[in-house]
């Protein structure tokens, strides 16, 4: 240890025993000045500070908030149409329990300073009264009803079917990082089985080369979306539980093994457009692992670009089947009519 | 001893001065009185000390796993002197920190949340509040005890073991808790937590049985059901809860043993792992969620329940006014704890479940808000017009119901699982939890400690001690927890080592700086609260009135040393409930005291 942690140590034992003493010291006071007055004093000063936490607590709210809006997503526009409704739904909620917030906490706090015990007070007998127990049974269940009935208008369109137009990707969470899989030109993601997994033959998804849909599947290292298309994520897990966290999308879908799950939505904004809109150069869609899978969690990240249809195009053309890496041989034979090959392998 | 209170304080009581007592002074040896003991008075303490010591020690793993989260940069060599290779360069690793995480949550939830706290206040009250000598079976009860020192032992050696504890969350979901080689965790560390756990459960249904068992049959003349303190009927719903969720946990660890060691496949399916292709197949992860939340959330009811009570006792108390809706207060618990049976799923919404059934869960979840709600306006009425004695107790009580409010409502964020999409594992849920579990729970201990104490050890704690220690807590508390909703706001996901390489979430530098000062500070004042525990067993100032509080309750018509058998003499007789605060204009009279003939009719 240095000669600093050592010094913090003793400060911090000091201040310790002086609390202790003053404290120590007070009650012997009290006992002096007598049980009562003590205990009257003792009263008044932390029914004052009832109020005083009160002013200052919703005035440190209100100051933090203004501190920390800008770091949130509160003021950026959610990314995808599933985001917006989303965000709909939290500033309803926000209104709502803001509003029972402030109430109660000041009901809660203002009585504590007001009813402080006082030689002449007298207390209100007053051991129940149904009516009032009936309001505050039915009121909550009101606004509580009003909730649900937002909430599960979202969520039944959030998690309906996609729609046809949507283009289908595969994401597969391994520990630490993600595998896209893209189905190619014939719309199709080929079968796959985890005993084929291999990654000395390149063959991280386990995909069964006997079906030819798996042919002109492709396998690049980020997730490109078009802008107001459509997008269904296929999510899987090749080990534990992982999940495709889209902070910017509002979304969030577990990866779980042997399960496969489903989530869509349409990206509405651009990665470029998103820089301008935050003023960081550097923004990017980023795919957080939610759940928690191991010491490398806090890094299992992955990228999600968001592009024009020129755009992606663009990239796609660029990327190469997975089969051609893993059959270098059969596939550059193969390659010129991959729809012909499908119906051969069909009619087999 | 007791006899003498008895006499010293008898003038007023009502109790029968008979030589029955005589019985009760059986021979006494060192181990019989204070480690196998068989007094429920004991076993609460007993409870309540090994409760401050893991709290202690979770508490300080968080420190430690905060120390990373706001100096992630800083290296300090004394780490490393005092961990070695666990913070390697004075830096803890990433093994250490999911490590500590884990034994934090498991430590705080079940040994200090639920141990600690049901244990402490269901032994000390149930028999003190109904008027019984003992428990039903305080052998039974001491076993409980014991059970929770075995399963205490086996968890604390999980920590020296060479791989480490178990360090997948303290909820271990499967398939990453049931293979050691997806994480130095999961190896021998698992096994011993869950085995620690599987002792645990048999330590928690022995109390449960024996609590529930003590209420039913072992009240005094005259204490019906309805004339039970609602501490005794916050005890009675717990134990209940507890038994009917917890040996489903046990199924599901054993269930887990099971795919660790003999192959089966309940929880894995279609699993690579680091290139090895394993061949379980037809299991599912999820069963496993299912089976923990089950009873995971009952058990945050289990740990919210017991202050539910202790604060409604409390906080009448010091109002020196009846807790308003006493029928009400009994009614919300029953509807609570019935619910929380049927809400599990609300943690489960984003694991690809059926839509569907995701919405039964958003109804019943958000239907759980209703009798929180009347609770929480239950006691603002309460306060309402009472003659408030803003002691330490009351202080705690107070605070505990703003974070009660402050976490029910987030609560009404997360239940709604269109919202849940985004903020789920974020830190708005550790915002949550914490400031309505952990910061509520302790509250309410807190209350009951203070307020207890002088029953517990015939003396007082220091009263200044306890101020300073309220208002840190309570400032602290909102300081850490409050800004975590916005860092959820920003999608920023929990369980993580370090935000610094994400474009996301690393704006949150000072923040974290300030919550981890803020959360140390607090520990600092925790360990200022135990010292005063201490210190006042031995030196606090003497309880010289039976009845100090002024309370109703029958645990005060004791001496003020009780000894084993409560009550020397006959156990009183009750006529009436536990709050005739202020009525008829009297401050207050206590459940021994017969109805007057010209009593007003108000009341209960
Ligand atoms: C108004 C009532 C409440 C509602 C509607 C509610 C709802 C929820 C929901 C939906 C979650 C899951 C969040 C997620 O993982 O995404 C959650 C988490 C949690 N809640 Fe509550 N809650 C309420 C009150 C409470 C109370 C009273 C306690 C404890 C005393 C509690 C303790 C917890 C804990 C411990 C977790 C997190 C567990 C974990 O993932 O580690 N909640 N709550
Ligand atoms: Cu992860
Ligand atoms: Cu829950």
């Amino acid at each position: 240890m240095t000669w600093t942690e050592y010094f913090v140590i003793i400060i911090v034992a000091l201040i310790f025993i002086v609390v202790f003493q003053i404290a120590k010291a007070s009650e012997y006071v009290s006992v002096l000045k007598g049980e009562k007055k003590a205990f009257q004093q003792n009263n008044r000063i932390n029914a004052f500070l009832m109020l005083v936490f009160l002013v200052l607590g919703l005035a440190a709210a209100w100051w933090c908030n203004s501190l920390l809006y800008d770091k949130t997503l509160l003021g950026v526009p959610a990314a995808s149409d599933h985001g917006e409704e989303i965000d709909n739904m939290m500033w309803i909620t926000l209104y709502i329990t803001g509003f029972v917030f402030v109430i109660t906490q000041v009901l809660l706090f203002w009585f504590a300073y007001r009813y402080q015990t006082t030689e002449t007070r007298k207390v209100h007998y007053y051991p129940h009264n149904n009516k009032l127990e009936l309001l505050w049974t039915v009121v909550p269940a009101i606004a509580l009803t009003v909730l649900v009935a937002f909430g599960l208008y979202y969520w039944y369109r959030i998690t309906g079917e996609a729609p046809k137009e949507a283009m289908e990707v595969e994401v597969t969470g391994h520990q630490f990082g993600w595998e896209y899989r893209y189905p190619g030109k014939d719309s199709i993601l080929g079968r796959q089985n985890y005993k084929l997994v291999d990654a000395a033959k390149q063959n991280p998804l386990g995909q069964d080369w006997a079906d030819v849909a798996n042919h002109d599947d492709l396998h690049p290292s980020e997730l490109h979306l078009v802008v107001n298309r459509p997008v269904k994520l296929i999510i899987r897990s090749q080990d534990v539980i992982h999940d495709v966290g889209l902070p910017h999308f509002r979304l969030k879908m577990d990866a779980v093994p042997g399960i496969p799950t489903t989530m869509w939505f349409t990206p509405k904004i651009t990665t470029a457009e998103m820089r301008k809109i935050t003023g960081n150069e550097n923004f990017v869609y980023e795919i957080a692992c939610d759940q928690m899978c191991g010491n490398g969690h806090y890094s299992m990240k992955g990228i999600i670009v968001v592009e024009t249809q020129e755009e992606f195009d663009k990239w796609m053309a660029e990327q190469k089947p997975q089969y051609n890496l893993a059959k270098p041989e059969v596939a550059s034979k193969a390659a010129p009519g991959a729809e012909n090959n499908k119906d051969l392998v069909l009619a087999q | 001893m007791s006899n003498e209170a008895v006499i010293q304080h008898g003038a007023g009581t009502h109790e029968v001065h008979g030589d029955h007592h005589e019985g009760h002074h059986h021979h006494e040896t060192f181990i019989t009185k204070y480690v196998f003991s068989q007094d429920h008075k004991m076993i609460a303490k007993q409870f309540l000390i090994t409760g401050i010591i893991w709290a202690l020690i979770g508490g300080a793993m968080s420190v430690l796993f905060r120390i990373q989260l706001g100096y992630p940069e800083a290296t300090l060599p004394w780490l490393e002197d005092i961990f070695g290779h666990w913070a390697k360069d004075g830096r803890i690793t990433p093994e250490f920190y999911y490590a500590l995480g884990t034994m934090h949550g498991t430590i705080l939830v079940f040994f200090v949340l639920t141990a600690g706290l049901t244990g402490t206040f269901a032994n000390l009250l149930i028999p003190f509040q109904v008027g019984a000598r003992d428990m039903a079976s305080p052998f039974m009860n001491m076993l409980s005890y014991w059970f929770f020192v075995l399963s205490s032992v086996i968890m604390l050696s999980s920590l020296f073991v060479q791989t480490g504890p178990a360090s997948g969350g303290w909820t271990v979901y499967p398939p990453l808790s049931a293979l050691g080689d997806a994480t130095q965790g999961s190896k021998i560390g698992m096994d011993l937590w869950l085995i620690s756990m599987a002792m645990f459960v048999v330590s928690s249904l022995l109390g449960g049985v024996n609590y529930i068992s003590t209420i039913l049959n072992l009240r005094t003349k005259g204490m019906t059901m309805t004339r039970m303190p609602l501490t005794v009927w916050a005890i009675l719903f717990t134990a209940l809860l507890g038994l009917l969720s917890f040996p489903v946990l046990l199924s599901g660890f054993i269930l887990l043993l099971f795919d660790r060691h003999l192959g089966t496949s309940f929880y894995l399916s279609d699993i690579v792992l680091a290139g090895n292709i394993l061949p379980n197949e037809g299991g599912s992860a999820i069963l496993y969620q299912h089976l923990f939340w089950f009873l995971g959330h009952p058990e945050v009811y289990i740990i919210i329940l017991p202050t539910m009570g202790l604060v409604s006792e409390v906080m009448s108390v010091n109002a020196r006014k009846p807790v308003f809706g006493y029928m009400a207060m009994i009614a919300s618990m029953f509807a609570i704890a019935l619910l929380a049976f049927l809400v599990w799923a609300h943690h489960m919404f984003v694991t690809g479940m059926n839509p569907f059934l995701g919405s039964v869960f958003v109804l019943l979840t958000l239907l759980i808000a209703v009798p929180s709600a009347i609770k929480v306006f239950n006691w603002l009425t309460t306060l309402w017009r009472g003659n408030l004695h803003l002691t330490p107790a009351m202080m705690f009580c107070i605070g505990f119901v703003s974070m009660f409010i402050s976490g029910g409502l987030t609560g009404i964020w997360l239940g709604n699982s269109t919202l849940d999409l985004h903020l789920h594992d974020t830190y708005f849920v550790i915002g949550h939890f914490h400031i309505v579990m952990g910061v509520s729970a302790f509250m309410g201990m807190f209350a009951g400690i203070y307020h207890w104490f002088p029953k517990m050890y015939g003396r007082y704690m220091n009263n200044t001690l306890g101020y300073i220690h309220f208002w840190i807590t309570m400032v602290c508390a909102y300081v850490i927890f409050w800004p975590m909703h916005y860092e959820g706001f920003a999608g920023m996901p929990r369980r993580y080592y370090d935000y610094s390489n994400w474009e996301s979430f690393k704006q949150f530098v000072e923040l974290n700086k300030v919550i981890s000062f803020a959360a140390i500070l607090s520990f600092l004042v925790q360990i200022l609260f135990v010292f005063n525990f201490f210190y006042s067993i031995f030196k606090g100032r003497k309880v010289t009135t039976k009845n100090p509080w002024k309370s109703n309750t029958l645990e005060w018509t004791t001496p003020i040393n009780p000894g084993h058998g409560n009550w020397p003499g006959e156990i009183p007789e009750v006529y009436r409930w536990a709050y005739d605060y202020g009525k008829d204009g009297v401050d207050h009279i206590d459940q021994i005291t017969p109805i007057g003939e010209n009593e007003s009719k108000e009341g209960h």
